[in-house]
């Protein structure tokens, strides 16, 4: 992917350039809101990455609206030290799609960035999902596995969605917290740890090729192969 | 990016006496300047009422005397003729004491018949009524209002002297403009009254205030005790002022907290990498020690926002985010998400509310609240044990939100001090947690006028649980 980076810090940026870098994507760094909203206004960008609070006049959120007010829909990650639900909540009317508090674990930032950069286009809509011998109906509402109906309980099956839909992407707990409960906050606890358990444990009952995979350091991952 | 320093100021410190402002500025000086005006006004209004009450009036009673005198005179000629009249006139000049009636008669050639004026006055016709004339009367020249009437060829004159009467309006204005300047003086008087008992009231407010800026916080405004518009003003100065002084102590807290308790892990956090800097012998080593660094930073990040959120919910500002939800749905949630936690832990985790309990609040808040009170319960609950989350409306406009575990409970001491910033009962130490899943369930309850209560769950019972009561109002 070829993402643009706008922050003035320049250790963050060197650490965020660096490790997307090596996560195989393209990046251009600039420090200021100006140059920032220049390049991403005249040349092709899959993801803009924006700290929240830019130097020289044009903040993250000033940024995006004036993008958004062109009809460019370049997908927007916000990185801020702002957490208040209010600042959030700013950002993503602003325009902005993601929304990261400072400090986050690379392997947070990255995980956001390629469900970012990947998302589904919308007007092909899919009503089945399919991760190896899993399948998924949306319309239907069920889970096979190797042809058997797997019962699982809505929330389940919204957080099996939300898997595979980013099959072979890391999906962080937060993530999960944020897309498949809606919660914007931090529990402070692993307890969404016991729910992909469990719904590990009712997929893999009676097979022997695991298809939810634990990261370490990160989250979550569905694929075929381990 | 910072805004630029305000430049310095050299005025000083203000004293503990206030100055009064200058007189041209004062409020009190204008709202005297108002009263002198309104009252000034009442009392134009109310003398020119008596002016004319009397001054007039006594004018139309003098008009009314001469008309009923001529047309008694006109009648006697009709029924007695000349003799009559003139009769009629000498015993009216004889019988006047006040000696104000004029009466002249005279013939078509102006020879005079009868009466007490000298001769016909210049410039008055036969037929002028009420003429305001000068004539000789008695030797003395005065002003006089006069009738005239032709009857058959006789001339008659009727009128009165108006000199006292002048003498009278005279003494009547006199008294008039006496009474607007001592009126004017006393306006003055209550003017400056006002203008001392505005100043008066104003000042405790005023020196509290003066106090307040020079850094003493615990000082308040002290009230009257007449429940008047300044006692008003007063009690709302107070209670804003309560509302900072929580607000620095919330502040302090978390300065304190942070000081203390935050540091405890970044001390952690940086003996970890330092002794992996020193002492790892491979990179396995070091790896394992930053990981564990990592980790320890990390914790200091979530204890950080956890601070800020409980700060956020004692600052009160969100109170304006405020909106109406579906409590029974919201604790579903909450319910939902914690019982695989307790199915794990073999506990049985139930709800007992019934559906569409609705109330108004910060949802997000109190779901965080709840999930932390849940959070508690889990871990404290050993396996097997119960969980009941529940809602009760209570009376007028209340929910009890409830959570009851059969768990080890908590002594009284502990109670007290649990929902402090990271008190952590002796029992509790081995257990993960900041100590703040309390505090942050306490900072929203206050956000929402509520309370929090700590009890046991089963009294009497070993082990006892612990019921914690959350007591918020279903209406803002």
């Amino acid at each position: 992917m070829r993402i643009l980076l706008v922050e003035d810090d320049a250790e963050v940026a060197r650490f965020v350039k660096k490790g997307l870098q090596e996560a195989g994507h393209t990046v251009e760094h600039v420090t200021n809101g100006r140059d920032g909203l220049f390049l991403a206004a005249s040349e092709p960008f899959d993801l803009l990455v924006l700290d929240r609070m830019l130097p020289g006049g044009v903040d993250g959120v000033r940024l995006v609206e004036t993008l958004r007010g062109q009809g460019n829909r370049t997908p927007v990650l916000f990185l801020s030290a702002l957490s208040a639900v209010d600042e959030r909540v700013k950002g993503l009317k602003a325009g902005g799609d993601d929304y990261l508090v400072k400090p986050f674990a690379f392997a947070e930032l990255l995980a956001r960035v390629e469900a970012l950069g990947r998302r589904p286009s919308v007007d092909a809509p899919v009503t089945k999902l399919r991760v190896a011998d899993l399948e998924l109906d949306l319309l239907a509402r069920t889970v096979t596995r190797a042809g058997k109906k797997i019962d699982v309980q809505p929330r389940e099956f919204r957080l099996l969605e939300h898997l595979m839909r980013h099959a072979g992407q890391v999906v962080t707990r937060t993530m999960l917290l944020e897309k498949v409960w809606d919660y914007h906050f931090d529990p402070q606890t692993n307890v969404i740890d016991v729910h992909v358990s469990r719904l590990r444990q009712k997929l893999d009952r009676g097979f022997d090729k695991p298809l939810i995979h634990t990261v370490r350091n990160a989250g979550y991952m569905i694929r075929a192969e381990p | 990016m910072t805004a630029p320093a305000p430049p310095a100021r050299n005025r000083p410190l203000p004293g503990l006496r206030p100055a009064l402002p200058r007189l041209l500025q004062s409020a009190g000086l204008r709202f005297a300047v108002l009263f002198t005006l309104v009252f000034a006004l009442g009392t134009v209004v109310l003398v020119a009422v008596l002016w004319i009450a009397t001054a007039a009036s006594i004018d139309r009673q003098l008009l009314a005397a001469i008309r009923a005198d001529a047309v008694a005179l006109a009648e006697r000629w009709r029924t007695g003729g000349e003799s009559a009249l003139i009769d009629a006139i000498e015993e009216r000049i004889a019988t006047d004491s006040t000696n104000q009636a004029l009466y002249l008669l005279t013939d078509r050639q102006g020879v005079k018949l009868a009466g007490n004026l000298g001769a016909w006055p210049e410039g008055v016709e036969i037929g002028a009524s009420f003429q305001r004339t000068s004539i000789v009367h008695e030797g003395v020249a005065a002003d006089a209002r006069i009738i005239t009437r032709d009857l058959g060829g006789l001339r008659l004159l009727v009128g009165r002297d108006e000199a006292e009467r002048v003498q009278l309006r005279l003494l009547l204005t006199e008294g008039v403009v006496w009474s607007l300047g001592a009126s004017l003086v006393i306006a003055l008087m209550g003017a400056a009254l006002i203008r001392q008992a505005l100043v008066n009231r104003l000042d405790p407010a005023l020196r509290t205030a003066m106090q307040i800026a020079a850094g003493d916080l615990a000082r308040r405004v002290p009230l009257s005790g007449r429940g008047d518009e300044f006692d008003r003003l007063a009690e709302t100065m107070n209670a804003m002022l309560d509302r900072i002084e929580a607000l620095m102590q919330g502040i302090k807290g978390v300065s304190d907290a942070i000081a203390h308790d935050l540091r405890t892990p970044i001390a952690r956090a940086r003996s970890k990498l330092e002794a992996g800097l020193a002492h790892a012998r491979d990179e396995g080593e070091l790896r394992a020690a930053m990981e564990e660094g990592i980790a320890d930073l990390d914790q200091v990040s979530r204890i950080f926002q956890a601070l800020l959120r409980i700060a956020e919910a004692e600052a009160g500002a969100r109170r304006a985010a405020f909106a109406p939800f579906d409590l029974t749905e919201m604790l579903q949630d909450a319910a939902e998400f914690y019982s695989v936690a307790a199915e794990a832990r073999d506990q049985q985790l139930t709800l007992e509310a019934r559906p569409g309990l609705r109330m108004v609040g910060d949802r997000d808040l109190l779901l965080q609240a709840v999930m932390n009170l849940l959070d508690n319960a889990v871990k404290f609950t050993p396996e097997g044990g119960r969980i009941v989350l529940a809602a009760q409306p209570q009376g007028e406009g209340w929910v009890e939100v409830t959570v009851a575990d059969s768990g080890p409970g908590l002594a009284p001491a502990d109670r007290a001090r649990a929902g402090e910033r990271f008190f952590r009962a002796d029992a509790s130490r081995n257990t993960p947690g900041s100590g703040l899943g309390l505090s942050l369930v306490r900072a929203v309850a206050a956000l929402h006028r509520g309370s929090l209560e700590l009890a046991d769950a089963k009294p009497g019972a070993d082990p006892p649980g612990l019921l914690v009561r959350l007591r918020l109002p279903r209406a803002s």
